[in-house]
């Protein structure tokens, strides 16, 4: 088999070789918190339209307004209307926030975006906190594996070299220029290690500081996020942000040839560039 | 040098097979294991049992829930579920301000009891502020005073094979072809036990409004709102509540909620 072989084919040279990238520990784990994180952010929309309010502080404001983002419906002349107001601004989101659906209902985010397509936050909390377990438990994983093999220094954590290359590597992704080597670039270093250690974290501490019974257990969490109102709205927030993730790792994949790059996360095998190698060789 | 250039033919189609798989997903494609008697369901419900065990071990015996000052009372206490139960036998006691009114306490006890508003205002009472978590997200922050539900316990003596203690309400949550269903729910003696489990006759300083509850309702202070019923009219201590409505432990259990509410 080629995978086995130190020596390119001659007739194949211009392919580059395959190497082995990535260990069985982050291929599970990865795979782990991807399907999690699917159902937790269908579920977690569909929790989120039982009460399709962002507060800041501890509690919600009924009797003042600390709200910086309401979705709901409303009736006007022109028949119903789904509004969303952010910081105070109001925009019409009729069909998609508010008020969508066949036949149309006051509902937050609509059907095809939440789990169960229904309204039923009980079932969607069952789910939700399923995989919230399945995404702690692959992240727990990937971490003790991670210091032990060493791929989180080694690969993840940007260095002052990183920093260095920073410039040309921002150059090259606008010309989406992508160099397949057997180390990450600068940029999905930052990615990776921004979702990893900041992004992550984030994401389990605002959930548990939501929990009245991890309250109970740590109770300076919701503080120190800014109450529990607050950690609900960086529960919101973070779950954006890993969205924007998501789909700039699709787009990044795609461009950078999606066949290579998903069998490097299935198999653990990854096609070098020729030029990275005799770059790598100097 | 070579470089890998993007074939754009390549990456279109790619772009489009994955945006037609991320919007077929998100539908209804999974509502069909999800329902009441799913065996996926009852899979994942597991992880609710879980997350007790952990949160119980976690916590102990004695930790408390977050309490507040006086400061952070911003807003009358919002209420939620029924506000204004119209079942008959609540409104007549309503109406003579809840004199006749009285706190059952039964199941497995030693000494089944029967307490007045007065009996239980007289015994020693907690004040507490504490922020009501809702299920469905939102918090209100309120001052709470009440018996706690230890002393209670500890004068109707639970016997060894009491488990949970339940609540039985007084107002009417459902009506339905098979007749009107009065709220119910239950905690383990664990929380029954806890410092800030209090029956709670006063908010905010004042008697317990009706939307809130009067004449008297629980406080779980480590739990969500569903699991801190209102209209309280009986306590029955239990060593199992399979035989109980549709045998999930509550109300709202027997629709899909949680038992434990501590998430």
């Amino acid at each position: 088999m080629e995978h086995f072989s130190s020596e390119k084919p001659k007739n194949q040279a211009a392919a580059g070789q395959l190497i082995y990238r990535q260990s069985i520990w982050t291929r599970v784990t990865h795979w782990g918190w991807a399907v999690a994180l699917f159902f937790l952010l269908l579920t977690g929309l569909q929790i989120f339209n039982a009460h399709p309010n962002l507060y800041i502080g501890a509690e919600s404001g009924f009797g003042y307004d600390n709200a910086i983002l309401r979705i709901g419906a409303e009736n006007t002349p022109d028949g119903p209307l789904g509004f969303t107001t952010i910081f105070g601004t109001k925009f019409d989101t009729t069909g998609v926030l508010g008020w969508s659906g066949d036949p149309p209902r006051a509902i937050g985010f609509p059907g095809w975006a939440t789990i169960p397509s229904y309204y039923d936050l009980g079932t969607a909390r069952v789910v939700h906190f399923f995989f919230a377990w399945v995404f702690v438990g692959s992240i727990a994983v990937w971490l003790v594996a991670s210091l032990i093999n060493r791929h989180a220094w080694r690969d993840v954590v940007p260095g002052v070299w990183d920093i260095r290359a920073l410039p040309r590597d921002v150059i090259d992704h606008l010309r989406l220029r992508f160099h397949h080597a057997r180390e990450y670039n600068v940029l999905q270093k930052l990615a990776y290690a921004g979702v990893l250690f900041a992004l992550f974290p984030l994401m389990i501490a605002s959930g548990l500081a939501m929990s009245p019974g991890a309250n109970a257990i740590l109770p300076w969490l919701p503080d120190m996020l800014g109450g529990r109102q607050t950690a609900r709205t960086i529960h919101f927030v973070v779950m954006l942000l890993l969205l924007g993730f998501f789909l700039i790792h699709m787009v990044m994949i795609l461009a950078a040839g999606p066949l290579n790059e998903l069998r490097s996360i299935v198999t653990g095998w990854y096609r070098v560039d020729d030029a990275a190698e005799k770059e790598r060789g100097r | 040098m070579s470089r890998l250039m993007v074939n754009r033919r390549k990456f279109l189609t790619g772009a489009s097979v994955a945006t037609a798989g991320f919007a077929l997903t998100g539908c209804d494609a999974f509502d069909a294991y999800l329902g009441p008697d799913a065996k996926t369901r009852q899979v994942l419900e597991g992880a609710n049992d879980l997350t007790y065990r952990v949160q119980r071990l976690l916590q102990g015996r004695d930790a408390l829930a977050q309490e507040f000052g006086e400061a952070d009372i911003r807003q009358p206490m919002r209420p939620n579920g029924v506000t204004k139960p119209e079942d008959k036998a609540y409104q007549s006691l309503l109406a003579d301000n809840f004199a006749d009114w009285r706190l059952e306490v039964t199941g497995l006890v030693e000494k089944p009891m029967s307490l007045s508003l007065a009996q239980l205002q007289a015994m020693p009472s907690r004040t507490q502020i504490t922020r009501h978590d809702c299920v469905e997200g939102w918090s209100c922050i309120a001052k709470w005073t009440g018996t706690p539900l230890s002393l209670v316990l500890d004068q109707a003596v639970p016997k060894a094979s009491a488990r949970y203690v339940m609540f039985d309400c007084m107002d009417t949550i459902e009506r339905s072809l098979s007749g009107s269903i009065l709220y119910y729910g239950t905690i383990d003696l664990f929380d029954a036990r806890h410092k800030q489990t209090i029956l709670a006759y006063g908010m905010n300083g004042k008697p317990l409004p009706v939307e809130n509850g009067a004449p008297l309702r629980v406080r779980v202070e480590r739990q969500l709102g569903y699991k801190q019923p209102k209209y309280v009219r009986r306590i029955t201590l239990i060593d199992d509540f399979a035989q109980i409505g549709s045998g999930k432990g509550g109300y709202w259990e027997d629709r899909g909620y949680d038992w434990y509410g501590g998430i």
